[in-house]
């Protein structure tokens, strides 16, 4: 690197020699190195690596967390020659509609390979977090044994691996601070890697088991609660009653984070005073979430606690709207809340009275394929919420029912949405009072919310909804479409608009090749797009995959039909086709 | 599923979106993919009944939706993990206790979920029986009036209504019996 420190540009020197103003770079290297370090935005550090070669040095020797959002679209060898220091990774894998069983068995997306150049390049990695991604028993064990120094191990929606794989980490793992297991699709053998953790370990400080089903031993955790000085974050799963989790919170009134067990028991009058104490020594608790087969009975016990809190997840407590309304009274401070539909209407006019500090809420359905109109939400309980909780800014939201009015309303009520996910759940369903299509409503989302960055669109809807959101979703950088659009020219109208579109992820919609090819320049600008159900053919993917070669096109055909393609992946990569597709998935 | 000729479901490659007898979408065929043809032997399609929100023909009993794989979105795991919650429909809609009344010929049920406290609890008996019960007060029991409300506790003891916290006689309750006060008046000496 060059020693010289450039002092001006406009120093006599730069008239006599002219490489003087050539090199932006005036600070020397460490000096470029340490700045850079304090830089922790990944879309910083990617523009800092394109100003010139010198920045891109040191904006690759002074990172130290790393991002992939598609495994696929770099290789481990990539990564491994540019950054030499990294001490935290997180990779994502399969599409996100593999969560709904859309990507069959076995389709890839395995971290092993990851591991095994990790473990050359980085013994001092601390930090893995994965979501999508396939993990088995044996790269936990390599990951337990490869890197001594081990912090941090976040694991959700991801499969292939079992409880034996936790025990490994359990095991070996000396230093280990976080330990999240969320929502996997995995073989739960039993509960006792849990007692896996060494007599004198005392580093933990993230513990969330909460979606596995064997149960632990009790003793053991309890035992590791109390010489855990540190933790923050408990998460614990059904097999936890209401008497254990007093006695854990009696360990551990400093948790910032509880989920609970299952809130279902027949406990006596003290117990019950006893529970309700040591929520109240718990002067810290923001985030409370478990709460399984929440009997009415017992939520008394949290108010001391509530109104501290600022994210309350209900998603699996079936609560009526008269209990709900209840609890959510205690709750003054709530930012997020996340709910099941049987709290009905009512419930959320509660939470519109109540949480006016509310930006995020979610409502779940609780009877996702009984499509009884009777029960759930309608347009009345998110209109009551947005006109309570001014600065909503995140809505998921699962009704059986919607009216373009509505919705117009709820975005004049909030017009500084984020994320606007709308999921009317019978397909294809139009304006129930005016039987017109839902273009208006999105029409108004995209018009409104100027900040849009996340959509998910649902009920009848034309091509008139996807004009809308060309002309006007400038920030719109995830589209999720299903069961909609009337032609070609839909989609075309996204892929032609919204400039900052990185995922776009599509089923069941009537978009074929000329939809499929209009896009041809800019899916070298997004991560990745899904088509399943579409009415794309195999010479429109090869078609792509000619023109575009550093896109990689991946085809998963219908059975049925040689030339008809079922689901197609298209995704920017450096690492070019991937080595590890299995047979069902063609890479043209 | 539904097959009725009824519906205009095309078996073939085209499904036409829209609702029966009106007409104000635009004419044109809604071609929409083979996901939403019956395919018997893939596991991962079933027939969709679009026409399933039309409300102008229908029959008497509209046939069960089909369902659609991933669809609605949810999370698998999570679906699971909420079916295999403990909790079953009557759980959910109430907490339900008999209630006798001496000299009534028949019991009634109420669902002690509905009620905050005492007084509301000792209202709606009221209301429920048309009869009076007195004041309640932990020397005395209830004066004032001919009745007293009374329950079963989980150790099958009859006990006077009021003496314990209201959270901790629902979760005690078993059943509810309004006794006359000459009878209750024993209770109330313990």
């Amino acid at each position: 690197m060059d020693p010289n420190i450039k002092k001006t540009k406009n120093s006599a020197d730069s008239a006599n020699y002219p490489e003087a103003i050539q090199s932006p770079s005036q600070f020397p290297d460490e000096v470029l190195e340490k700045v850079l370090s304090m830089l922790h935005s990944h879309k910083d550090r990617s523009s800092v690596s394109l100003v010139c070669k010198d920045w891109y040095n040191a904006e690759r020797w002074s990172r130290t967390k790393i991002f992939i959002g598609n495994c696929y679209s770099v290789s481990p060898e990539i990564v491994a020659r540019r950054f030499p220091r990294i001490k935290s990774v997180t990779l994502k894998g399969k599409p996100r509609f593999s969560d709904f069983n859309l990507v069959p068995q076995n389709w890839g997306a395995n971290i092993h390979d990851w591991l095994v150049m990790f473990a050359k390049v980085y013994p001092l990695l601390e930090e893995l977090r994965l979501k999508r991604m396939t993990v088995s028993d044996e790269s936990l064990e390599f990951l337990a044994m490869s890197f001594p120094g081990f912090k941090a191990l976040s694991l959700l929606s991801c499969d292939g691996f079992s409880t034996d794989g936790l025990k490994s980490i359990a095991t070996h793992c000396k230093k280990l601070t976080e330990l999240d297991i969320q929502e996997n699709g995995i073989d739960d053998v039993s509960g006792s890697w849990l007692s896996a953790f060494p007599d004198n370990f005392t580093s933990l400080e993230i513990l969330n088991f909460a979606s596995l089903n064997s149960e632990v031993s009790f003793d053991a955790l309890e035992r590791l609660v109390s010489r855990c000085k540190s933790l923050k974050v408990l998460k614990v799963n059904k097999g936890i009653g209401l008497d254990q989790l007093q006695r854990l919170l009696v360990r551990a009134p400093q948790l910032m984070e509880l989920g609970t067990g299952s809130f279902q028991q027949e406990l006596m009058f003290r117990h019950c005073m006893e529970l309700e104490n040591a929520f109240r020594n718990c002067k810290n608790l923001q985030i409370l979430a478990g709460l399984w087969d929440a009997s009415y009975v017992y939520l008394h016990v949290l108010y001391p606690a509530c109104s501290s809190l600022t994210f309350l997840n209900l998603s699996y407590a079936t609560l009526r709207s008269d209990e709900f309304t209840k609890l959510i009274a205690h709750c003054p401070n709530l930012r997020c809340l996340w709910v099941l539909d049987t709290v009905e209407d009512k419930g959320l006019e509660a939470v519109g009275s109540c949480c006016p500090l509310l930006e995020e809420i979610r409502v779940f359905p609780a009877h996702p394929f009984d499509q009884d109109i009777n029960h759930g939400v309608t347009e009345s309980g998110f209109l009551a919420v947005s006109h309570g909780c001014r600065k909503l800014h995140y809505v998921l939201y699962f009704c059986q029912q919607m009216t373009n009015a509505a919705v117009a309303t709820i975005v004049q009520n909030c017009p500084d949405f984020t994320h606007f996910r709308l999921c009317i759940m019978n397909p294809g369903q139009p304006d129930y009072l005016t039987d017109e299509p839902m273009d208006e409503a999105f029409g108004a989302v995209v018009k409104t919310c100027t900040k849009l960055q996340r959509l998910a669109v649902s009920g009848l809807l034309t091509d008139l909804t996807f004009e809308y959101i060309g002309k006007y979703a400038k920030n719109l950088e995830t589209l999720s479409v299903a069961f909609a659009g009337r032609s070609d020219w839909g989609m075309q109208c996204v892929l032609g608009g919204c400039p900052k579109l990185r995922k776009l992820e599509i089923r069941d919609c009537p978009f074929g090749n000329a939809a499929l090819l209009s896009g041809l320049k800019k899916y070298e600008s997004m991560r990745s797009l899904w088509m399943s159900a579409c009415n794309v053919t195999m010479n429109g993917c090869r078609l792509l995959a000619k023109e575009m070669p550093r896109l990689n096109v991946e085809v998963m055909k219908d059975e049925e039909d040689d030339s008809h393609v079922d689901k197609v992946y298209v995704y920017r990569s450096v690492a070019g086709p991937r080595r590890d597709a299995p047979p069902f998935v063609l890479t043209l | 599923m539904g097959k009725a000729a009824n519906y205009e479901n095309e078996l073939a490659t085209e499904l036409r979106l829209g609702l029966l007898g009106t007409d104000h979408h635009e004419p044109e065929k809604q071609s929409f993919p083979l996901s939403l043809v019956i395919k018997s032997n893939k596991r991962s399609s079933s027939e969709m009944d679009y026409n399933s929100s039309d409300k102008c023909e229908q029959d008497s009993a509209p046939p069960p939706k089909a369902q659609v794989v991933g669809w609605p979105p949810v999370r698998s795991y999570w679906r699971n993990a909420l079916q295999q919650q403990k909790k079953t429909e009557s759980d959910v809609s109430g907490m339900y206790v008999k209630v006798s009344m001496d000299g009534a010929p028949y019991l009634r049920k109420i669902d002690l979920r509905v009620y905050n406290n005492y007084p509301e609890l000792l209202k709606a008996l009221e209301a429920m029986f048309k009869c009076t019960i007195g004041v309640y007060s932990e020397r005395e029991g209830y004066s004032g009036s001919d009745n007293a409300p009374t329950y079963e506790d989980k150790d099958g003891d009859w006990m006077l209504v009021g003496d314990v916290p209201w959270n901790m006689f629902v979760t005690s309750c078993r059943r509810l019996r309004i006794m006359k006060e000459s009878e209750a008046k024993g209770l109330g000496c313990l």
